[in-house]
């Protein structure tokens, strides 16, 4: 937490991060929960002046609010605040079946709302999750106070989404624990309202309920008195075969709104006085604005002002279309800060040359690999990788409406961290954090880029408003969102492997290169008495950003692509050959057999027709994808059908999960097959989606099989591990298909046979 | 300048700069947001519309050029009573919607293929569905568009 973003506020950090340089905020994207499950823990009820404060921002009159995350009307209407954000992955949904379930809440009457962007509302339980991925020791976790916990997780400030941790933190740890204990509460309360012992006491769709009498009381009759009670810190949580909601297929909330124009994103909103403002940033990432005549743009109808800023000048008008207009009119003359050599070839030749004769920054794995390599008899082989710059392509595109007055900054937009966006906002126009107020809105897609450190449409927006006496709405356009990304980074590596002479792998070594450190998010899952993985840090002049299963794409691409190519190396069947490196009896083979099986993998096939399989572990959710594919006459791949097997232990919401996995491929299969950006003078080559492909309809499987292992493992994420295996199997398909070998993404034509 | 059409059966005029693209005076003028801007050049589909019945992707039409026409958006294609088109029935059946960005575009180009095609085929769909959707719905808007035609899922159509 090296840097916290907000300066005003404490952070406290009992535990460092044990080692490294360059994992800092995004540490915790790591896949491997250490301490969720199992059920031994409890949350801190006991900040009375967060549960106040909760309680004013939300009760109403006639409803009860509950610990801050939940409240109970007297109508029976459940209410559940999601400190996440739900930019369509379904979480919310999920969410409050969790806490619905332990509550025995009628789910009809269930509603789940995103909480407030307010530290009352901060995530505790996150706080556990993440402390225990940072510091690798539950124990020193555990070991800590829950008051410092809640300290911890009120300061942090932790309303972030990300790392695929919704479900298996808030939802395994907060939601369930604090309906569980809710539920004890509102039996406690109808026990002394009907005399009778809580032994004789059962609960159902929101009554608790005493079979003896006949009698019952409404959750809404019982509210009140609840509320008042003290609640238990480690109430016992549903043995899941009792499960009514968590694991069923329910469909989700958030969708009947979003299939008649209802449902209101950020960009729609709108205030009576508002303007709209549209901008164009420095072409070169860290360059700056040199000049510019405003004139032309003040002479279009509409336009009333041309702001600037340090390296970007804005246009604000009565209408989006005339602010626009008015952007076309102007000729700013940028600086290229320096970056004028940059290009993705000169990255690429940086960064073979800082593999080969630079340092790598850090080493993990075991073994001495080069003993292995350097063994009498031993033939190492070696293969070299590539993948570009990815963009986000989130559907909405940047829109962000402030308003200062009085000395205060309001805000309104989707963004995925609602308290860094308001410290983040105060920083920038120089106020209180408490002089920001930001209201979260719906989110159209994320991927990552929403993520709070990458966000500097917050900074535009609270200059803006300072220089502005009404409220604005600033746009970006889709070029904007094109050529201004925090992609995925462009990366390159060589594998180097050796076999033993039990026809086993006898060492391995991936040397990658690239700006982030991918060692704490990758699982390498295969048993090989040597490996080393080598991070040689490199970092162009482009803002690289965690993109939808972060390091987990590229690693995944490198390492499975390269075992395929070791099997056929070795004359073996691919899947075979990664069965035998997993130990026997683990989830990993578990979850390639089952992949195998549904797949049909090893009957005949239609010639000019390839499979291809991969297996990744990301965010502790191991998935296993086949992919049969062919190849179009101009070279390009033709995707025939896809089959994942998933275990992330338990899925909360199997209608989703499957979605959710689904749709990762598909995001696989886009990047891998057409998504590149490119740079050349330091800037950004693409613009729109006439030149960054995304992959559509026609081009996707029409059939794809996703199949899950309910292992009841320590829960793993869900929205991320589906994206990573895709993109070497395809590749692997394409060879099966034609021989042909492809380590360059993406793939386009290059697979003619 | 004052420009006139019908919205979804209404009559309305817009005094706005002929130039300024459907898309916006649908947004801003109207205050219909349903409708969504994507790229501005006709290449997403967020922005589909029906003008006189034909699928139109409304950021790369002039106001001007529809002087006189009949446009139907996302908000326009549930009954007078309220109730959902069989399409956005479908939608919500088939759990479509991740983000739902892209969804109003989606359902309004399935709309016009059903109405052109009364029961499109698996080709038909992937001739007319060139929307883009980030999240990946596509099978699953392929599953809806089978289902809202009284079509049994074929072998090809997984769960997802």
């Amino acid at each position: 937490m090296a840097d916290n973003p907000n300066p005003d506020m404490d952070v406290f950090e009992p535990v460092k991060p044990p080692k490294k340089k360059g994992i800092k905020r995004r540490f915790f994207l790591i896949g491997s929960a250490l301490l969720v499950g199992g059920g031994a823990f409890g949350l801190y009820w006991g900040d009375s002046s967060a549960a106040a404060r909760a309680k004013s921002l939300t009760e109403t009159g006639n409803d009860h609010n509950f610990l801050s995350w939940m409240k109970i009307a007297e109508d029976d209407t459940v209410t559940i605040y999601s400190p996440h954000i739900d930019f369509g992955q379904g979480s919310h949904t999920a969410l409050a079946q969790m806490l619905a379930d332990e509550l025995d809440a009628d789910w009809a009457k269930v509603r789940v709302e995103q909480a407030p962007a307010d530290v009352a509302f901060a995530n505790t339980a996150l706080g556990k999750g993440f402390l225990a991925e940072m510091s690798g020791a539950p124990g020193v976790i555990n070991a800590l106070p829950t008051a410092i916990i809640s300290m911890i997780a009120r300061s942090m400030p932790l309303q972030i989404t990300g790392g695929s941790s919704a479900i298996r933190y808030t939802g395994q740890v907060g939601m369930r624990t604090v309906g569980a204990a809710v539920r004890l509460a509102l039996v406690a309360e109808a026990a002394d309202r009907l005399g009778v012992p809580e032994s004789e006491l059962t609960t159902a769709d929101s009554k608790v309920i005493h079979a003896k009498s006949g009698k019952s009381l409404r959750y809404g009759e019982l509210a009140a008195g609840a509320a008042q009670r003290s609640l238990p810190g480690s109430p016992a949580l549903k043995n899941p075969k009792d499960f009514k909601l968590i694991g069923k297929p329910i469909p989700r909330m958030d969708i009947p709104a979003k299939v008649d124009g209802s449902a209101l994103y950020g960009i729609d909103f709108s205030l009576p006085d508002m303007r709209v403002a549209t901008i164009a940033a420095a072409p070169a990432r860290g360059g700056k604005l040199v000049s510019v005549d405003e004139k032309p743009a003040l002479g279009v109808a509409g336009v009333e002002k041309v702001v600037k800023l340090d390296d970007a000048v804005i246009v604000v008008a009565k209408r989006y279309w005339q602010a626009h207009k008015g952007l076309q009119a102007l000729s700013p003359r940028f600086s290229d800060g320096g970056h004028n050599g940059v290009s993705s070839d000169s990255i690429h030749a940086a960064q073979q040359s800082l593999r080969k004769t630079g340092k790598p920054e850090n080493e993990g794995g075991e073994g001495d690999v080069d003993a292995a390599f350097g063994a009498p008899g031993a033939k190492p082989v070696t293969a070299d990788y590539r993948v570009p710059f990815l963009h986000h392509a989130m559907m909405e595109p940047f829109a962000l409406t402030g308003h200062y007055k009085d000395g205060k900054l309001t805000l309104w937009g989707g963004l995925q961290d609602p308290l860094t966006t308001r410290a983040r906002a105060a920083k920038a126009a120089g106020l209180d954090m408490d002089a920001v107020v930001f209201h979260p809105m719906l989110m159209g897609g994320g991927f990552g880029r929403r993520f709070p450190d990458k966000t500097e449409i917050v900074d535009q927006v609270a200059l803006l408003a300072k220089q502005v006496p009404y409220p604005v709405k600033l746009v970006w356009s889709r070029e904007e969102e094109v050529r201004h990304g925090t992609y995925r980074p462009q990366s390159s590596a060589q594998l180097k492997a050796a076999m033993g002479k039990d026809g086993k792998i006898a060492a391995w070594r991936t040397d990658y290169v690239q700006s982030g450190d991918a060692e704490a998010e990758t699982s390498f899952i295969y048993a090989i008495p040597a490996t080393s993985r080598r991070h040689f840090a490199y970092q162009s002049n482009q803002n690289d950003g965690p993109w939808r299963s972060v390091n987990s794409t590229q690693m995944g691409f490198y390492n499975e692509s390269f075992i395929d190519e070791l099997a056929h190396a070795a004359g073996e069947d691919p899947y075979q050959f990664r069965r035998k490196h997993l130990p026997e009896g683990s989830r990993h083979r578990a979850v390639l057999d089952m992949v195998a099986k549904r797949s049909g993998w090893g009957s005949a096939l239609p010639e000019g027709t390839g499979r291809g399989i991969a297996i990744v572990e990301s965010f502790g959710t191991i998935v296993a994808e086949v992919i049969e594919a062919s190849v179009r006459e101009d070279g390009s791949p033709r995707v025939l059908k896809a089959w994942a097997v998933v275990d992330c232990g338990t899925t909360v919401n199997p209608l989703n999960a499957e979605a959710q996995i689904a749709g990762g491929i598909i995001m696989g299969l886009s990047s891998a097959i057409g998504e590149e950006i490119t740079l050349d003078k330091g800037a950004v080559v693409q613009s729109n989606f006439n030149d960054y492909d995304l992959l559509k309809l026609a081009d996707a499987p029409p059939m794809i099989d996703v199949h899950f292992i309910e292992s009841g493992a320590k829960m793993g994420g869900i929205g991320e591990p589906g994206v990573p295996p895709a993109s070497p199997a395809l590749a692997n398909a394409l060879f099966a298909a034609t021989g042909k070998r492809i380590r360059t993404l993406p793939l386009r034509t290059q697979a003619t046979a | 300048m004052a420009i006139d059409f019908k919205v979804n059966g209404k009559q309305v005029s817009v005094d706005v700069e002929a130039d300024t693209p459907l898309l916006w005076v649908l947004r801003e003028e109207l205050e219909m947001t349903g409708t969504k801007f994507g790229c501005g050049i006709a290449a997403c589909g967020a922005c589909s519309v029906h003008v006189d019945g034909a699928i139109t992707r409304s950021c790369s039409v002039p106001v001007s050029d529809i002087s006189g026409k009949s446009v139907t958006t996302i908000e326009g294609l549930k009954s007078a009573d309220g109730t959902l088109h069989r399409v956005q029935q479908a939608w919500i059946d088939a759990q479509v919607p991740q983000c739902g960005y892209c969804q109003s575009g989606q359902i309004m180009a399935a709309v016009a293929l059903i109405e052109a095609t009364g029961t499109p085929s698996d080709s038909q769909i992937d001739e007319a569905m060139t929307n883009i959707c980030r999240c990946g719905t596509y099978p699953r808007i392929r599953k809806a568009i089978i289902a809202a035609t009284g079509q049994a899922a074929s072998a090809q159509q997984g769960d997802a």
